[in-house]
């Protein structure tokens, strides 16, 4: 027996959604940069589930593109974490909050 | 050498242009002979362009187009070489080049030595675009550059407030002028379609009506009188005086203000096709000369005497051109330039010896002092007074048998011009035994000398000048006449009666009324202070009118410039501040209060963005859903 699309969809949906909520509900720079990661993923895999249900490469083919991009991204993302706990002994993105007008 | 007309122009404003750029380093006396090189080179190349014109060879006028600026209106930068432009530039020039280097000597030791020339200078280019454009654009910029450079001569001594205020007046009057040429100009254009001279002035005939040549020809006076300082519009003359002398023996004397005689005159074409048009002019001309002469003759600031002489001899220009006596105008326009420009330089001469006094009652008995300066001062007045043989004579009379000839409402003109020809040698003579006849009345310790040769000689050139230059258009040969007659192809001339009895009688008359004024003028003066005061005593309450000038500055304060000032007042204080002003700053202030509101949407913190991208997230799934099903 085979796993339908529908399965694939329902799991990535979950990741999204658990993605989310931990981007509005934590407070962590660390944590919210592990919930964007998920999202990410999420996405990856409704990619990966509807290429092979297609029967097309295309699906896959995207998901390297993202992958890519997104560890370039982890890099960036990670160091300019680092680089404001450096400063501020903290990660908490509600002390980061310069920008309000 | 008629291709290199426009170095008549170029000269003088390549010679502005170099001292305003390194006059301070060249400093006295240098940048002075420079502008004056300046100006005897123009003087050079329009005598020898004018040659043609004098030996009568040539008759046509020559075009020369510098550059096409808005051909399609025919606004071009133009030349148009003709004896009339020749005639212009010859006097601009010549009477030009003498003021130059008789004010190295005059404005010696003054802090903005270079400045002063590198105005003069830009005012002779102006003046000469003036007199040598081919079409009313050119002509009109011309018109209002010699306005500028009169603003900036006049307010030249700018630290002094009178002064100032005296170049903002002349500037101002002017404007009131320059509308009515500017809605002239308006008219003409659509008239006619061009504003080219050519275009204008030989179709001028079949384009115009009558009631719009009276329009066009009226407005002309408008402008007209603003530049030539005639009723109304004549009082930023004497206030003028507050510049440099020899800016008012170049400017508002000998050249800038005989525009408007050149205007009229330039335009005849179509003063032609307005005899009523040409009759107010000639009107406005025999009020101001005698308007103004009345009151010349209680002035005692030196300047003003010259000043309101001016005016008087200008409206005496107005006479005759409006009558269409335009070379006896023209005529006129140039010995006055001759002895005007040397009273005028000759009472600058004085203010100089006598330390910066020009009340003539503190003067008296420089003859022995300054006698050269006396010399040329007694040549220029006997010439405006119409002593005969001299300059002012010839020209006078032929304005006045210009008048004479005319007859109808002509023959009052003539009665005004000749009182005001007694008046005329009345006041200049009065000036002359005040200043440098009688007992010394100046202050101890004040020590008047001669002036230095710098500034003598110009006065010995034009004294010689106003001596000999009427000479030539005397009824024996009438030189100037058949020199501008192809100018005045198309245009009837009016001339003096014919035969020599009539000239003698007429002659006769105003040298009567000259040697009537110079009597009165001397025996009133040349006796001790009491006596003229008596004298002038006994005119009673016209003598104080004369003196304030008949109170004319008070009435247009009153009328003019009092409204003027509140309707300003109001325009800003009352319209612009609250309501302009407060519309933009309301404008100003509603969007400051709305960013206020919106900026509260920025709080700063990642988890409200995210909400509120996430919400829009949803919003647009759910739309596709709803939509897309």
């Amino acid at each position: 027996m085979t796993v339908s699309a529908g399965w694939y969809m329902t799991l990535a949906a979950a990741l999204f959604s658990l993605g989310l909520i931990g981007i509005l509900v934590r407070r962590n720079a660390l944590i919210m940069f592990m919930c964007v990661e998920l999202m990410l993923n999420a996405v990856n895999l409704t990619f990966v589930a509807a290429g092979r249900a297609w029967g097309s490469i295309q699906g896959q083919v995207s998901v390297f593109f993202v992958l890519v991009v997104a560890a370039a991204e982890v890099v960036v993302g990670l160091a300019i974490i680092v680089a404001i706990f450096r400063h501020r002994s903290t990660a908490d993105v509600d002390a980061l909050s310069e920008l309000r007008g | 050498m008629i291709d290199y007309l426009w170095l008549v122009i170029a000269l003088p404003l390549a010679g502005a242009l170099l001292l305003h750029a390194v006059g301070r380093r060249i400093g006295e006396p240098l940048s002075g002979w420079l502008a004056s090189a300046a100006i005897a080179g123009s003087f050079g190349v329009s005598l020898i362009a004018a040659i043609p014109f004098i030996r009568g060879e040539a008759h046509e006028a020559h075009h020369l187009v510098l550059w096409e600026w808005m051909p399609a209106i025919g606004a071009t930068l133009e030349i148009q070489w003709d004896a009339l432009a020749a005639l212009m530039a010859l006097v601009v020039t010549g009477v030009g080049t003498l003021i130059h280097i008789f004010a190295i000597g005059y404005m010696h030791g003054d802090p903005r030595f270079s400045r002063f020339f590198t105005y003069l200078n830009l005012f002779a280019a102006s003046m000469l675009t003036l007199v040598l454009a081919g079409n009313f654009a050119m002509l009109f910029m011309g018109w209002e550059l010699v306005g500028l450079c009169s603003y900036l001569l006049i307010s030249f001594w700018s630290h002094k407030p009178s002064a100032a205020a005296a170049g903002k007046k002349a500037f101002i009057v002017n404007r009131i002028g320059d509308l009515g040429f500017l809605i002239a100009l308006m008219l003409v254009f659509s008239n006619f379609g061009t504003l080219s001279f050519q275009g204008v002035f030989e179709r001028a005939g079949e384009v115009l009506d009558g009631p719009t040549a009276v329009a066009i020809s009226l407005l002309f006076l408008v402008g007209a009188a603003g530049k030539s300082a005639q009723v109304p519009l004549y009082v930023w003359l004497p206030d003028a005086m507050e510049g440099p002398t020899p800016v008012s023996a170049l400017i508002h004397a000998a050249t800038m203000v005989t525009a408007g005689v050149y205007l009229v005159s330039r335009s005849a074409a179509i003063f032609e096709l307005a005899p009523a048009a040409g009759m107010t002019v000639a009107t406005v001309g025999a009020i101001t000369a005698i308007w103004a002469a009345s009151i010349a003759i209680a002035q005692t600031d030196i300047k003003r005497v010259l000043a309101y002489s001016t005016v008087s001899q200008l409206g005496y220009m107005f006479l005759a051109a409006g009558l269409g006596g335009y070379v006896a105008a023209l005529f006129h326009l140039m010995t006055h330039a001759f002895f005007k420009a040397l009273l005028f330089l000759g009472a600058g001469s004085v203010i100089h010896g006598m330390h910066e006094e020009q009340d003539m009652r503190n003067m008296g008995g420089l003859f022995k002092v300054m006698p050269r300066t006396g010399m040329t001062m007694a040549v220029g007045t006997l010439a405006i007074a119409g002593f005969p043989g001299l300059a002012g004579f010839w020209s006078k009379d032929e304005i006045l048998g210009v008048a004479y000839g005319k007859g109808g409402f002509a023959s009052v003109l003539w009665v005004v011009g000749l009182v005001t020809a007694m008046i005329t040698a009345f006041y200049m003579t009065r000036q002359f035994v005040m200043v440098f006849l009688g007992k010394p009345r100046w202050a101890e310790g004040l020590h008047p000398h001669e002036s230095p040769a710098v500034m003598t000689v110009p006065l010995m050139v034009l004294a010689l000048l106003s001596v000999v230059g009427g000479l030539i258009n005397t009824p024996l040969r009438l030189g100037l006449e058949h020199f501008l007659e192809p100018v005045f192809e198309g245009v009837k001339l009016a001339h003096p009666p014919e035969g020599a009895l009539m000239f003698f009688l007429l002659a006769g008359l105003s040298v009567a009324a000259g040697f009537a004024g110079i009597g009165m003028g001397y025996f009133a003066y040349s006796r001790p202070r009491e006596v003229w005061e008596r004298f002038q005593g006994g005119f009673g309450k016209l003598w104080p009118l004369w003196e304030k000038a008949y109170g004319v500055d008070d009435l247009y304060g009153r009328t003019i410039v009092k409204p003027g000032k509140a309707l300003a007042d109001a325009a800003a204080f009352k319209v612009d501040l609250p309501v302009i002003d407060g519309a933009v700053n309301g404008m100003g202030r509603l969007f400051a209060m709305l960013a206020g509101r919106g900026r509260l949407a920025q709080t700063g913190f990642v988890r409200n963005y995210g909400a509120t991208l996430t919400a829009g997230l949803l919003a647009a799934v759910v739309w596709l859903v709803v939509a897309g099903s």
